[in-house]
């Protein structure tokens, strides 16, 4: 199966404490990978190294083509703030040369009302703006999906819209999706693949060989009961 | 006020309203206040050359854009430390170089005799920066939400925030014949500070930004000239009282 990224030998360091260290791993076009573990583990330092935010040694190479969208975990954004959705939305489809007539379309399939999207951003709430952050991800058209814990503060039911909407697009679009979460039930339902990350190991593989009870006692440092949902 | 002189005003108005924007909604209204100051060491050397004070605060203002640009690179606290000492020191540096009527001229502004080299810089200055926010708006918006984000939608974050300081200190130097170093930054600060309490997109708070800054500066130099005072305090204060005005709506 062809790779659309391939990380070798990567380290972040910050300061003199390595966050990051020698971390090696693929991934094949079109499928979807978890990254799991501990607070503080380097999850989200990974994704910004992915993106190139950070400066890194070790290689991250992604395929000819690729195009990243990108949900962040959270933003520190001031309330007052004269932006509105409308406003991040139009500016992405300028950028990507796209008219705004896919707004209407992008804000129906993460479930944002277009009178929330011509709220300014700031008054959005927490699950809202998640979800305008997709979006604002989706109108760049991209073949990568980056989320950090997308449906943090997001509502059930959002959730659950979210998840699905993110399973529709790999299938039909081929996308390919590498995703941050803390809920088992979801990397089980949805990751082709799992990558856990803790300061002592590291480890890759599909959720069902690699999300062993004592693998997420030594991750979690406790004890973790789950449930596996079938596809 | 002559023709040149108001459309010169007018230019400066707009660049400082529309830049201001930007600087207000990404919270540097702090390290652009203090980034105006370090103009003046470039003023006392350029007067001591004979060479027009504008070209000397223009080179100074280059230099110290790109050092907030380096710094911004490291840890927050050490940036605006840094900032606190090296721009306050400009400050002092500057007075010792420059003195008498000089001084007060490049730190409040004054009205006098434009020349033909500052109407031809200030105009082209207030055009480039002009045709900068306008071009770039959709990637300075994206950036202001996340740069990281930004960086996914293509966006080349570390010199579009070279460019952008670099617009910020090109309107500080247009704005130093009215305002001074002392009060210029409160014009790229108070009425986009102003418009922010008022607007509620985008659109209407640059539009709004740029109405109260050409109000402030053309009734503060009036009032300056009927009242036989300075002209950047008074057109500060008239800001300032737009600022005040906006705090009555909730």
């Amino acid at each position: 199966m062809e790779q659309i990224l391939e990380v070798s030998h990567l380290s972040v360091r910050f300061a003199k404490v390595a966050v990051l260290r020698d971390l090696s791993f693929r991934v094949a076009r079109g499928t979807s990978l978890a990254i799991l573990g501990p607070n503080a583990a380097g999850k989200t330092v990974l994704f910004r190294a992915l993106i190139g935010a950070i400066p890194f040694e070790g290689g991250v190479q992604w395929a000819p083509g690729t195009r990243i969208g990108y949900v962040p975990q959270k933003l520190d954004l001031e309330r007052d703030i004269p932006v509105t959705g409308l406003d991040f939305l139009r500016a992405r489809a300028a950028l990507a040369r796209k008219s705004d007539a896919i707004l209407s379309q992008t804000l129906g399939l993460v479930g944002v009302p277009r009178e929330a999207a011509e709220q300014p951003i700031g008054t959005l709430s927490g699950g809202q703006f998640q979800r305008l952050l997709v979006a604002f991800a989706l109108v760049g058209n991209p073949n990568v999906l980056l989320l950090d814990e997308p449906t943090a503060g997001v509502d059930e039911a959002g959730q659950e819209r979210l998840n699905e909407l993110v399973r529709r697009l790999q299938m039909e679009q081929g996308l390919t999706v590498l995703f941050i979460s803390h809920e088992l039930s979801v990397v089980y339902q949805y990751a082709d693949n799992v990558l856990c990350l803790s300061p002592e190991r590291v480890c890759i593989g599909p959720p069902k060989a690699v999300l062993t009870p004592d693998l997420l006692r030594e991750l979690y440092g406790t004890p973790i009961g789950y449930h596996v949902h079938d596809r | 006020m002559t023709g040149d002189a108001l459309l010169l005003a007018v230019g400066m108005s707009v660049a400082a309203g529309l830049v201001g924007c930007f600087a207000v909604m990404r919270r540097m209204a702090l390290a652009g206040d203090a980034l105006s100051h370090v103009a003046l060491p470039g003023i006392g050397v350029a007067l001591a050359l004979h060479i027009h004070p504008i070209f000397g605060a223009a080179a100074m203002l280059f230099f110290g854009a790109l050092l907030v640009w380096a710094l911004e690179e490291r840890a927050r606290v050490a940036t605006e430390t840094i900032i606190g000492v090296v721009f306050s020191a400009a400050l002092a540096g500057g007075s010792m170089m420059t003195s008498g009527e000089d001084l007060i001229e490049a730190l409040f502004g004054g009205a006098g005799i434009l020349s033909w080299p500052e109407i031809a810089f200030g105009l082209a200055a207030a055009a480039a920066v002009v045709v900068f926010v306008f071009t770039q708006r959709n990637r300075l918006i994206v950036m202001l939400v996340s740069p990281d984000v930004a960086r996914t939608a293509g966006v080349n974050v570390r010199l579009l925030n070279l460019l952008y300081l670099q617009t910020f200190a090109l309107t500080t130097a247009l704005g130093l014949r009215y305002l001074g170093v002392l009060l210029m930054g409160a014009l790229i600060i108070i009425p986009p500070a102003t418009a922010k309490r008022l607007a509620g997109s985008l659109s209407a708070m640059l539009i709004t930004a740029v109405a109260v800054a050409v109000f402030a500066t053309v009734t503060g130099s009036y009032l300056a000239a009927w009242l036989h005072r300075e002209t950047g305090p008074l057109i500060v204060s008239v800001a300032a009282a737009c600022f005040l005005l906006s705090l009555l709506r909730r």
